[in-house]
């Protein structure tokens, strides 16, 4: 069973829908306390890190216990930023702290260059874009160098010893994370078509 | 890279899709469910269902239309057409839309693009901005394209990113439906002029017409209907063109292919 986290995070509906039809038992858990039963845990996420301060210390403590049990979990969006230790988008708002680094606005690096035009980088990040494999991965077994997948970002997380997968858009960034069961994907494999519906089936794989 | 999105627009009345030339004379192209099977197994970037009578009629967008869609395909899916305010958004969205297009209501209420932007996030939010040339400047049509304004698009779009919008949809009536090419000196004043991605309308006809609009347009994205209707295999033949033309574009997955060499082998 795969508990999906509402943390009134946007819309879970897409998720839901693409973890069904790879068959896959997901519930919506209500309390903390509904994690002990969980085979898998994902933290979702569409817009601003600073929603995830409703994933409080209770909330904290039952997924770090999940992860401590090498129960699979995976990041998905603001999701997958907030297992690092902040985002600048919301100072003052801790992430899980699970992976180290900060989230940064992919403007800052991006306008530096001054570029106008048609060759200027528009913010947010949106569309599709290519991952390049940066080590053995679990989470992205089967997809190709190159495959692209669907993003839609304003903030990014550092490329560090966990990235599996980066991308460059101006600046070189973590699409994909991996520290022992814990993923995490700044893209959203549930609107990624094949190649995404392969990366959630992989977490199914690892669940089961 | 990132990627110039081909995305394929289904103008959806009574749960068929339709495809009328400069908003009128409307005919049956088919199911929308069906179309969109194929095109996501074409390689389409991206799905818009148009509800192009909601307006109107004053109906919202039909919801198993865009549930019927929804199940069939994992990929970014928007909704517009008599989007009048939030909880006609709302009910798209929970039908299985990841955006929402607003137009007419956008204009009439611009305070609705920073309710929506807060609720579901500025990737949720696409503001729709029908326009027609007159004189040196781009004027905004509204309810379909039927009724005039005194408004300037390339301000509008400004105006709309400062909102909260997340991406503008910008058709030009002029060439709507006329397959004599985007109109690139509109898309590229709107796109210049903003910071957020601009997806271009009206008039594709032929595959240069995309190159023409992702170069001289500077569009990010383009939009395109009875093109990918009526020939089979068209989203997959734009794409080799785009490539062939230095323009980046999400070809087949490399992964999926080898798959298929795989299959074959067996």
């Amino acid at each position: 069973m795969i508990a999906l986290i509402d943390y009134g995070a946007g819309n879970l509906a897409s998720v839901r829908k693409a973890l069904a039809h790879l068959g896959a038992t997901v519930t919506t858990p209500d309390a903390p306390a509904d994690l002990a039963s969980a085979g898998g845990i994902i933290v979702p996420g569409v817009g601003n890190f600073g929603v995830t301060a409703a994933l409080g210390p209770d909330w904290q403590t039952a997924i770090r216990s999940h992860i401590d049990l090498q129960r699979p979990l995976l990041g998905i969006c603001v999701g997958m930023q907030w297992l690092f230790d902040e985002s600048e988008e919301a100072p003052g708002h801790p992430g899980l702290e699970l992976l180290a680094g900060t989230c940064r606005l992919l403007a800052e690096e991006n306008s530096a260059d001054g570029r106008t035009g048609p060759t200027r980088l528009k913010v947010p990040h949106v569309g599709w874009n290519s991952l390049h494999l940066t080590k053995p991965s679990w989470l992205l077994d089967g997809v190709a160098e190159g495959d692209q997948v669907y993003f839609t970002h304003s903030f990014a997380a550092p490329v560090t010893a966990d990235c599996v997968g980066a991308t460059q858009y101006g600046i070189v960034f973590a699409a994909a994370v991996e520290r022992g069961h814990v993923g995490g994907v700044q893209f959203h494999p549930e609107k990624s078509s094949d190649v995404g519906l392969r990366i959630l089936n992989n977490f199914l794989r690892r669940v089961s | 890279m990132l990627s110039k999105r081909i995305i394929a627009c289904l103008d959806v009345r009574d749960g068929s899709v339709v495809k009328g030339v400069n908003f009128e004379g409307l005919q049956n192209a088919g199911d929308p469910a069906t179309l969109a099977q194929r095109y996501n197994r074409e390689g389409i970037d991206e799905v818009v269902i148009l509800d192009v009578t909601a307006t109107i009629e004053k109906r919202k967008a039909l919801a198993e239309t865009i549930q019927a869609v929804a199940r069939e395909i994992f990929l970014p899916l928007c909704v517009g057409g008599g989007i009048r305010g939030e909880e006609h958004a709302e009910a798209a969205i929970e039908a299985g839309a990841d955006k929402v297009g607003i137009n007419t209501a956008a204009l009439a209420q611009p305070e609705l693009i920073t309710s929506l932007a807060a609720r579901y996030g500025s990737q949720a939010v696409i503001v729709a901005i029908d326009a027609k040339r007159e004189a040196d400047r781009f004027k905004i049509y509204v309810r379909s394209g039927q009724q005039g304004t005194d408004r300037d698009a390339v301000e509008w779009a400004r105006e709309a990113a400062d909102r909260g919008a997340g991406e503008i949809l910008l058709t030009s009536i002029d060439r709507d439906g006329t397959k004599q090419g985007f109109d690139c000196e509109l898309t590229a004043a709107v796109s210049s002029a903003v910071p957020i991605p601009v997806i271009a309308s009206g008039g594709a006809g032929t595959f240069s017409h995309f190159v023409d609009v992702f170069t001289e347009g500077q569009a990010d994205a383009a939009l395109a209907a009875s093109i990918f209707h009526y020939a089979e295999h068209a989203v997959e033949d734009l794409k080799e063109h785009l490539h062939a033309h230095g323009i980046p574009v999400r070809l087949h997955s490399a992964s999926q292919e080898s798959e298929g060499r795989r299959q074959k082998a067996e």
